[in-house]
């Protein structure tokens, strides 16, 4: 199994390793429940390195990324992130990505881990004739992620930039404690302010260290995998191999908003999911909560009247709500607000009603 | 990691104290910490009546759901409700608070595949090398 530059890190820290992806990685360190709240509450710190980071730059990168992916490239500003899809032609999600614009023609994108090879074979592929130059520098970038409500406050400690001039989404160059520069995006996956940090290896523990020193007394704590998952889940962003994949296409999944239909260039996907906006779809991605007891959890059957109309794609104890979640595929005509169905839950068939989402909103 | 010599162990990681015909069954320690942060518990109805080997109910934490084992046959005769309302009583207390169904047993029962807390460290330290 793989290990980021972090792990002699998260053994000293007690964490519980777990397989992700082919990547040995802290599934937690106190507890779910605990790094969980303290993320919602003050901040966490995550090693997110086992995710994939490309670098594309040339004459054509504009270009070449504007056919490759859904969103109107043109339209983010140098040292601005954009989240946004790998499409297959089917219109179907190969991955979902950030894209980083740092200059004119230089950008970077983060991928996720299970889809690193995937993806850059599918981007060599499609790379073609455009002048540009693709490189996967993942191996040289060691990714964290601080997250919480009091994130900017404990980063701002240690940096001399003034983080208030980095919007949602904005890119800045920063120095950490006394890190060499490295750049930092206002961006993160679970619903609460933070920034992503993009270290080289030679950094990365001093960053790390840096951060859990100087955050301790805000009540920062390291937090794994698991509380990453729940907090994703409380804000129903998908997570690839739960509610997206190659079977499901952004209309379905409620991530139209990503697909720029009005952008001059032909891009990947385009044509068939003016096809599927046009003739409609038929299940559509619904956050859901338990009415009776019983966790769901992927996989299980969605049924209205003993009659399967759907499946959940990821389920869970919600610790800000204090009760079980789900999101799941439905039949279009049972995805409104209100309508409620039953989990089969292994054998037992329990009541949930489809709720509003995000299912957690924070104070901001 | 506690493993109390007053219990017995099964290579489910339940243990099963027995006094006066009755058993009390919960999980291990080792269990509960592998389990993690439990946040829902399933427990059977009292009077049903289990077959060795059957499942009397569910633990699951925030990541996965583990299903528990009877291992004796006999009418579920009480089931632990605080867990309804405070599951995580079983990562706090498992041999105590966290105690989940007391189950009547029927007459002559074999309960030789038992573990001895000693046995069942062994078992546990094994199955965590692998």
């Amino acid at each position: 199994m793989k290990r980021t530059a972090l792990y002699d890190e998260h053994i000293k820290l007690g964490a519980r390793m777990v397989d992700f992806a082919g990547w040995e990685m802290p599934v937690q360190y106190s507890g779910v429940i605990d790094e969980h709240r303290k993320v919602r509450e003050s901040a966490g710190i995550f090693d997110v390195s086992h995710m994939g980071t490309f670098e594309i730059k040339g004459k054509d990168a504009l270009k070449f990324l504007n056919y490759l992916l859904p969103t109107n490239i043109e339209s983010i500003d140098d040292m601005k992130a954009h989240y946004s899809m790998l499409l297959t032609e089917k219109g179907t999600i190969i991955d979902d990505i950030i894209v980083y614009r740092l200059a004119g023609d230089h950008f970077l994108m983060v991928v996720n881990a299970g889809n690193r090879e995937k993806d850059e074979t599918w981007i060599r592929k499609n790379i073609g004739n455009y002048d540009a130059e693709f490189t996967n520098i993942s191996s040289n970038i060691v990714l964290m992620a601080i997250q919480g409500p009091l994130a900017a406050r404990i980063l701002g400690r240690l940096t001399d930039t003034d983080l208030s001039m980095i919007p949602r989404f904005g890119i800045g160059r920063v120095r950490i404690g006394s890190s060499k520069e490295m750049f930092i995006a206002r961006t993160g996956y679970t619903g609460e302010d933070g920034f992503e940090i993009f270290s080289p290896i030679s950094e990365a523990k001093h960053v790390w260290t840096s951060i859990l020193s100087e955050g301790a007394r805000d009540g920062l704590v390291p937090a794994g995998l698991g509380a990453r998952d729940t907090l994703r889940l409380e804000m129903k962003y998908p997570l690839y191999g739960h509610e997206i994949s190659e079977e499901t296409n952004p209309i379905e999944a409620g991530l139209k908003w990503v697909v720029d239909f009005r952008k001059g260039e032909d891009f990947i996907g385009k044509g068939a999911l003016s096809k599927v906006l046009e003739e409609g779809t038929k299940r559509r991605l619904v956050g859901f909560r338990m009415i009776e007891s019983g966790i769901p959890r992927q996989n299980y059957k969605i049924k209205r009247d003993g009659l399967e109309i759907g499946f959940v794609t990821s389920g869970t104890f919600s610790p800000s709500l204090n009760i079980p979640i789900g999101i799941g595929y439905v039949r279009t005509e049972f995805s409104e607000i209100g309508t409620k169905f039953s989990i089969d839950i292994r054998g037992k068939e329990r009541q949930a009603e489809v709720i509003k989402t995000p299912f957690y909103q924070n104070r901001r | 990691m506690e493993f109390p010599d007053d219990v017995k162990y099964t290579k489910d990681h339940e243990w099963i104290k027995i006094e006066d015909n009755i058993a009390t069954i919960g999980i291990t320690d080792y269990a509960q910490e592998k389990l993690g942060d439990i946040v829902y518990v399933e427990l059977p109805d009292v009077g049903e009546t289990l077959e060795k080997g059957d499942a009397f109910g569910s633990v699951e934490s925030v990541k996965s759901v583990s299903d528990c084992y009877t291992p004796v046959a006999g009418e579920v005769i009480e089931v632990n409700d605080l867990l309804v309302e405070s599951p995580e009583a079983i990562n706090e207390d498992p041999y105590g608070e966290g105690w989940m169904v007391k189950i009547k047993l029927q007459k002559n029962q074999q309960l030789d595949d038992l573990m001895t807390n000693v046995e069942y460290e062994n078992y546990v330290s094994e199955e965590s090398e692998e």
